[in-house]
């Protein structure tokens, strides 16, 4: 992609699930129980028919084995690599209840998908024009996929994003070892192939635009503005240089060369995905010495099992039941964190203090929430800063919807999609309704 | 330190006398002594040397294999005809073979067309040495056109007076290769019979059409972008094979002893056909796909069998399950089994649910409770016919258990004729 430097630091990793060969997909797709209701189905956020899908790549029926998940989850392509399929589909692969190993059906999906996508196969094509006009904030998977929808049902969409790249955290976020930006943007630019989807980069909602405004121009409005920026810890010596959010520094690092030169020694403070990202990235662009420090126990971090036990294999060290206290530095630069020792019941032991030396500081404790922007819209509610809505993806404004990480507080990429196709649903409904009602008075 | 006797394996088919049943069958893997030396040095008791006749001249290619969800070769055809090597090469080749390995069994399978040709080759491979004669009359495929193989065979008139020839004519015991393109192969068995055989060898392939190549719309396998029908063999034919095994080994006018060939893949299928009355067994396609080797393994597979039934030789197991074969109409109606699915083992796949919803009686359910993935069998209409079980994926999962309906047995023979008492029927969903 020209708008993503060819020197980025995320060119150095390779995948950790490498694609299959057509012997091994396969071979994979012969194991395959063709389940009926099959649970791997209702794990999956988006319903994919897995079964279904995989019976077409054992038939050599290759394209339709892509229709099948592009139909249920537009982005079956980036899902493919990044869910976390051992605790979603695969999880659930009743393989598992035989102590037989499951099926990869995230790799067989990647599989089918890839496949559809080298060729260039189109599969949707946008409906006859609605007349309707629906407004996106936010370019990342919630809103794409909820154009998509909503192009396939007829409705102009606008999608409104502030930063150049489309995609959000699915371009700028995710692990490169699963997934690489340029891959992302190749997808949004697939996804965009229906057609009648005007974007505009560069508009911060709320800036440059109002949603009062948006909500006067378009018939409908769609929230997907994802979380807000890297939570920061208000500690002495917070202003010394190499002390960074972790969501921003991987965006660095996967869409341009961050400078690592000085960097010997790095730590991660956080528990979550996002930590334990961080780690690996960190260990992954050769950074010898890379810690993750948590308040918790190692058994009470909320990120997956999985991806831990591979941060660990890498080399990275687990510092567990400690509390950042100041961050130390030397002629601006940080060169240290000083954590107190905290008990079971993450009291502070007196006395007991910890210094874990480090030339970056990453922290991993949260993105903010973007909520307030909408916070004073008509029949909107926050909790916490995340925005409430229905199954269907409705809010208490009938004008507008919303869904991903702005609604559900932070999932997956797989909720996202989901949550923007239902918005969509709940948006056509809402123009179908209001339609009937017109013609009844 | 008691002894383990070891079962004696040694293998008497009409009179050919072989250190054990396993037989290499007449095709590529006995098509000369080198092979046939090495195939018995891995173990095969005896071998059937590819059919010997005027040579002939073979197209390219000629095989074709079928192949299901990922496993290749389930079924197997092939368009070549009987040996292209000259006969005075064959027949030196068996003198070598028999003077190297006296104790095993070389058959010599021949194919010609006069009374004067196979009384030549048939003395001529005597001379040679070989243990049996074995008539190549079920070839499908261009020997046929040619008035020989399979033309042979389905012609009892003509099977019988070729039969008597080679009766006539050999000291040694002669085998007739039955083919299997025929309605009823009893007939064909009795007019070997007739003839004077001393026993036969079945099945030869099967006519078949192994697949299409869909994008050039030829069938195969190809020579030159035209194809022709072949003969079919390997794992799928083997119930067709055991069919017909067991319709000679039931007739009560059939006497010979039988060579049990079709499918056969590893020492469990030559038990069956052993059980359904062969006193040899006779393998190619396993051994063309996986070489001689895979006779080991039907050794001791075989002989961990008998040990564990008890029998101390073959001729105590040959034909054990025949008399279990009967005609549908004696078969007891009011024999009642029901699917029981063991929710221990059970993985939830509900494959079960699927095939008999829509393939048997709509008695398999899922649990009311949608977190418990175990299914439900209705046994009230559950007509005990084995689908599920076949489907589940996971051993002894689901079993067929014998219901205790009160009813005396009564067959549809004994309903008929004596007005016995039928059960009422379950899953007619009247
Ligand atoms: C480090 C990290 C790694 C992750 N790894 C994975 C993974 O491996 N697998 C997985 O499934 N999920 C992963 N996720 C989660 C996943 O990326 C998100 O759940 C998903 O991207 C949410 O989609 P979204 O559309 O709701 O929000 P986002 O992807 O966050 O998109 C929101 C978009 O809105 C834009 N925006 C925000 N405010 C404004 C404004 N005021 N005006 C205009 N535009 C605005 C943003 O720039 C952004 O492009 C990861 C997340 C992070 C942080
Ligand atoms: C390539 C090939 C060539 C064969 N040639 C002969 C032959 O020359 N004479 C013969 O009697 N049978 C021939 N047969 C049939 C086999 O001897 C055997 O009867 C048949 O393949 C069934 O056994 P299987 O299922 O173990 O392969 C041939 C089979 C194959 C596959
Ligand atoms: S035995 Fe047949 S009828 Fe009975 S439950 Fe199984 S599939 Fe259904």
């Amino acid at each position: 992609m020209s708008k993503l430097p060819a020197t980025r630091s995320e060119t150095v990793f390779v995948d950790a699930k490498p694609g299959y060969s057509p012997v091994q997909a396969l071979t994979e797709a012969n194991r395959c129980l063709y389940c009926a209701d099959a649970p791997c189905v209702q794990a999956c956020p988006t319903g994919i028919d897995i079964p279904e899908f995989i019976r077409k790549i054992a038939t050599d029926n290759l394209r339709g084995s892509a229709r099948t998940i592009f139909d249920a989850n537009i982005f079956g392509m980036s899902c493919a690599r990044v869910c976390p399929v051992e605790v979603l589909c695969v999880g659930k692969c009743v393989y598992n209840e035989m102590d037989v190993p499951p099926i990869q059906i995230g790799k067989l999906q990647r599989y089918a998908t890839d496949a559809a996508f080298e060729r260039g196969d189109r599969f949707f094509e946008a409906g006859p024009d609605s007349g309707k006009k629906v407004a996106l904030l936010g370019g990342g998977p919630a809103s794409l996929a909820a154009a998509h929808e909503l192009r396939r049902k007829g409705h102009a969409c606008t999608i409104f994003e502030q930063a150049e790249l489309l995609g959000g955290l699915s371009t700028t976020g995710v692990a490169p070892y699963k997934m690489k930006a340029d891959r992302a943007l190749e997808e949004v630019e697939w996804v965009l192939g229906i057609g009648g989807v005007e974007v505009r980069t560069g508009v911060q909602i709320g800036v440059d635009i109002s949603v009062e405004e948006l909500l006067r121009d378009f018939d409908a409005v769609f929230v997907g503005l994802g979380l807000g920026a890297d939570r920061l810890l208000h500690l002495p010596g917070g202003d010394l240089a190499g002390i960074r959010g972790a969501v921003d520094w991987i965006a660095e690092i996967k869409t341009d060369k961050a400078a690592l030169g000085g960097v010997r020694r790095a730590v991660v403070i956080g528990g979550g995905n996002t930590a334990i990202d961080t780690v690996r990235e960190l260990r992954g662009l050769g950074i010898p010495e890379v810690s993750l420090a948590y308040r918790g126990a190692e058994a009470q971090m909320s990120g997956y099992v999985h991806e831990w036990s591979w941060a660990k294999v890498e080399g990275v060290r687990g510092v567990f039941g400690a509390q950042p206290l100041a961050y130390i530095g030397e002629g601006g630069a940080v060169t240290g964190v000083r954590f107190a020792r905290l008990d079971a019941e993450r009291q502070p032991i007196a006395g007991e203090e910890l210094t874990l030396e480090a030339d970056l500081v990453l922290l991993a404790i949260g993105q903010g929430r973007l909520g307030e922007l909408l916070g004073e819209t008509e029949g909107i509610t926050l909790e916490r800063g995340r925005l409430i809505v229905d199954d269907a993806g409705r809010t208490g404004n009938p004008k507008i919807f919303a869904g991903g990480d702005c609604a559900n507080g932070g999932k997956e990429v797989v909720n996202a999609v989901d949550e923007g196709k239902r918005a969509a649903i709940a948006i056509d409904l809402a123009f179908g309704q209001a339609l009937c009602g017109g013609e009844a008075t | 330190m008691s002894t383990i006797v070891s079962p004696d394996l040694t293998a008497n088919c009409a009179g050919i006398i072989t250190p054990n049943p396993f037989w290499l069958a007449s095709a590529p893997p006995t098509n000369s002594g080198d092979q046939i030396m090495r195939a018995f040095d891995a173990g095969w008791g005896g071998a059937v040397w590819k059919t010997l006749g005027q040579p002939i001249q073979n197209v390219s290619s000629r095989f074709g294999g079928l192949h299901y969800r990922g496993t290749r070769g389930i079924g197997f055809n092939n368009i070549e005809l009987i040996t292209d090597r000259p006969v005075e090469t064959n027949l030196r080749e068996i003198a070598e073979v028999k003077r190297r390995y006296p104790k095993h069994g070389v058959i010599v399978s021949l194919m010609v067309e006069s009374r004067d040709e196979w009384q030549d080759l048939i003395k001529r491979s005597i001379d040679a040495g070989a243990d049996g004669l074995e008539l190549n009359f079920g070839c499908p495929h261009g020997m046929c056109e040619r008035g020989m193989g399979s033309a042979v065979g389905q012609e009892p008139k003509l099977n019988e007076t070729i039969t008597s020839w080679a009766a006539e004519f050999s000291t040694i015991p002669v085998l007739v290769k039955l083919t299997p393109n025929v309605d009823n192969i009893v007939p064909h068995g009795l007019a070997a019979q007739r003839g004077g055989a001393d026993g036969v060898s079945l099945i030869n392939t099967i006519k078949s059409v192994i697949g299409i190549d869909i994008d050039n719309f030829v069938p195969l396998p190809k020579v030159d972008g035209r194809s022709t029908n072949g003969g079919y063999c390997g794992p799928a034919v083997k119930p067709i094979a055991l069919h017909m095994v067991s319709s000679l080994g039931r007739a009560p006018e059939f006497n010979l002893p039988i060579s049990g060939i079709g499918g056969i893949s590893n020492w469990r299928d030559a038990v069956e056909f052993i059980l359904l009355g062969s006193s040899s067994v006779q393998v190619c396609t396993e051994v063309m796909l996986r070489g001689y080797r895979v006779v080991e393994d039907m050794i001791e597979g075989l002989t961990e069998y008998m040990r564990r039934q008890g029998f101390a030789n073959l001729g105590e197991m040959v034909g054990r399950a025949v008399p279990n074969l009967s005609e549908w109409g004696d078969l007891d109606l009011n024999h009642e089994t029901v699917a029981k699915i063991n929710p221990t083992s059970c993985i939830g796949c509900q494959a079960c649910v699927v095939a008999c919803h829509d393939g048997a009686h709509q008695c398999i359910h899922p649990a009311e409770d949608k977190s418990v993935r175990v299914p439900v069998v209705d046994e009230s209409e559950c007509v005990g016919c084995n689908l599920c079980e076949i489907v589940c994926p996971v051993p002894g999962c689901i079993t067929m258990e014998e219901v205790d309906n009160g009813f005396a047995p009564a067959s549809w023979n004994q309903h008929a004729e004596e007005g016995l008492t039928l059960r009422p029927k379950k899953g007619v969903h009247t």
